[in-house]
């Protein structure tokens, strides 16, 4: 296979991975890093730094249109990016001291668990009042449009949202990935922001969180150019494809389809991991 | 709680973190596919070799020197320039963040922005 191939059959495997991690809302990294290692037999490492890269680029192309529609909560955001930041940090350097096998295996259990934590319902959580002490002087409180015009929210438990945004980052730092659900999870699930809110928010701190650990990445020579511009180039390209079908598709069906075989992905990284064939 | 005058900043600033974000991914995307077309007019050919970490040499991490090969033609560094763009740019929405919340004057925001600024900086 000549390298024109390879990087075609990489653009295709990629933009697939962007549509669909964009219907199912769980991020192309998820399906990209497995299509990588498993079925191109690419070093995880390699892979590991282009879904990165398509990581970022995924989520300012999205995080673009929220933030000027007003949904994003930029305070709340800013605030949470401490925890991600310092979290992929340390994620990405202990990347450089695990064996490929035992990334592999850790990056197969984190997506069971998103598999599973997709099939959650989403509450639509509203708080309002005052909110804590805490939350007033981060002022983060916000509005976000709704038909029946602004709405008003408050956030609650912002230190245990601080926490595990910080394990989220420390498991983008080290996977590669958005870690999206995760952080989902903790605004939604813990600090109970609307849903939109926390959807639009996390992917407005993906980006960040990615940057903090793509100079690490870069130094250590993990971002390939040449097999980073295929999967940058298809992932964007089927994530923008995504967004647009999006408000017509079922993504109920797709999303179960999707789970059982992110499920089987997992289950052959975790494989590989433990008999060092990854 | 805020004022009017506080909430139209804070609009202003959407705005423009929202066109800055679309115009660096518009402008690395295109700065990748140049190099992109290069890399695979000069190597199409190669059988690609990625089954083996390797690392990667200076001209793909040094701007300088990635700025020299890009000059004598060579296609993987213009598509490393690209990436460098990309990632720089969520990080120029956080310098961004640090003016704007120096001209609403929210101090406590300023010194979170630059926290952040600085964990991602430090590492680079």
């Amino acid at each position: 296979m000549t390298i024109l191939v390879f990087s075609g059959l990489i653009f295709v495997g990629a933009l697939t991975a962007g549509l669909l991690g964009s219907l199912t809302g769980l991020g192309g990294g998820v399906v990209l890093i497995p299509l990588l290692t498993l079925l191109f037999k690419v070093d995880i490492h390699y892979a590991i730094g282009a879904s990165l890269v398509s990581v970022v680029a995924t989520s300012s192309g999205a995080a673009a249109a929220y933030v000027r529609d007003g949904i994003s909560n930029i305070r709340l955001g800013m605030f949470l990016e401490v925890a991600t930041t310092v979290g992929a940090v340390a994620g990405a350097s202990l990347a450089t001291y695990l064996s490929t096998g035992v990334i592999a295996i850790v990056f197969g259990v984190v997506l069971i668990l998103s598999a599973v934590l997709s099939f959650f319902k989403n509450r639509d959580n509203l708080v309002t009042g005052p909110g804590s002490r805490l939350t007033q002087l981060l002022k983060l409180a916000g509005n976000y449009p709704t038909p029946k015009g602004r709405q008003d929210y408050t956030v609650k438990n912002v230190v245990g949202g601080f926490l595990v945004m910080n394990v989220a980052g420390v498991l983008s730092g080290l996977l590669g990935i958005g870690s999206g659900a995760l952080k989902v999870l903790a605004m939604d699930n813990i600090m109970r922001a609307p849903f939109k809110v926390s959807t639009t928010t996390s992917n407005f701190m993906i980006g960040v969180t990615a940057a903090a650990s793509a100079g690490i990445y870069l130094k250590k020579g993990y971002i390939d150019p040449g097999l980073s511009m295929p999967v940058m180039l298809g992932v964007l390209a089927g994530a923008f494809a995504g967004s647009r079908i999006l408000t017509r598709a079922r993504v109920s069906q797709l999303k179960k389809v999707f789970a059982v075989v992110i499920g089987l992905l997992a289950i052959e990284m975790i494989y590989n991991g433990i008999h060092h064939t990854i | 709680m805020a004022s009017t005058k506080h909430s139209v900043n804070d609009e202003d600033l959407e705005r423009i973190i929202g066109q800055l974000l679309r115009f660096g991914v518009l402008l690395s995307s295109l700065v990748v596919l140049a190099g992109g077309i290069v890399y695979l007019i000069r190597h199409g050919h190669e059988e690609p070799g990625f089954g083996s970490f390797k690392g990667e040499p200076d001209k793909m991490k040094d701007p300088l020197l990635m700025w020299k090969a890009i000059i004598h033609g060579e296609g993987r560094p213009l598509i490393a320039l690209g990436l460098l763009l990309l990632i720089l740019t969520p990080i120029a929405r956080v310098l961004f963040s640090v003016a704007g919340y120096l001209m609403e004057k929210d101090y406590l925001y300023v010194c979170i922005t630059l926290f952040v600024l600085a964990v991602i900086l430090w590492n680079f």
